[in-house]
């Protein structure tokens, strides 16, 4: 069944509904969605960081190796790096338009956004197992 | 495709300096700056966090660092930029469901976001303060 006879997309296209793209409104949703759990965790990282100002290296130690402020710290990198590694994606595309620079830049904003997570992932865990 | 250049000099779309600057344009506009510094101050929290896990040499000179003048102002910058950021997603989330684009509407959420980050940033370094 047709249906539309005034777009050149085929049916399939349509129903996929994912536009010229390929990915529909995925980067989207997915900022929205990191962006939700960021609210609580980042209020939960702010109280941490509170209690870790100024703190003896015994103390900054007691409150990282805390499960629960561990794993919500953790959270909150994961949540975060993605978050903005999305949100950076959309400032490179709207300030380079010249292909190259955009790709490169699109590439290292990937690189910076992983290993800011993957290191604070390392060091948090290494804090929280012992050292 | 790729030497699909126009030589004809195109019209532009009207840009920042045509515009008459209102308070949700600024709001807009900082959203992204505090999300850009954000991005950047990441490096902050990895390497704290890279710092405390090397031990208590790493530990104190990270201490001493972003205990000095600087470095507090540094963290009562991101302070702000990451209350403003969440505030401002807060704000989206609203505009999300189309509730609060009215004239009024708009305009109110855009002030409470500026004076309800101010305010929290404020609290926090009180707290820091007084601990």
């Amino acid at each position: 069944m047709k249906l539309s006879s005034s777009s050149l997309a085929t049916d399939r296209a349509r129903i996929k509904g994912l536009g010229a793209a390929k990915s529909g409104t995925k980067h989207f949703w997915h900022q929205r969605v990191s962006g939700v759990a960021l609210v609580p965790l980042t209020l939960i990282f702010l109280c941490t960081m509170i209690s870790l100002a100024g703190a003896s290296y015994e103390s900054a130690l007691a409150t990282l190796r805390n499960p629960f402020t561990g794993i919500l710290l953790l959270c909150f990198l994961l949540a975060g790096v993605y978050h903005m590694r999305l949100g950076m994606q959309v400032i490179i595309e709207d300030y380079f338009p010249q292909e190259g620079i955009k790709l490169f830049l699109l590439m290292l904003n990937t690189f910076f956004a992983a290993l800011m997570g993957l290191a604070s992932v390392f060091a948090l865990l290494k804090i929280s197992f012992g050292m | 495709m790729a030497d699909a250049k126009s030589p004809v000099e195109r019209p532009l779309s009207p840009h920042l300096q045509i515009y008459k600057l209102t308070l949700t344009m600024a709001m807009s506009i900082i959203h992204r700056i505090t999300g850009a510094a954000l991005y950047v101050g990441t490096l902050l929290l990895a390497l704290f966090l890279i710092a405390t896990a090397s031990g208590k040499a790493g530990h104190a000179l990270a201490s001493a660092i972003y205990g000095s003048l600087f470095g507090k102002l540094v963290l009562f910058g991101y302070t702000w930029a990451l209350l403003h950021h969440m505030l401002g997603g807060i704000r989206h989330f609203i505009w999300d469901t189309g509730a609060g684009l009215d004239p009024v509407g708009r305009e109110t959420i855009s002030k409470a976001t500026l004076i309800g980050s101010v305010t929290l940033t404020l609290l926090v370094w009180i707290i820091v303060g007084t601990k």
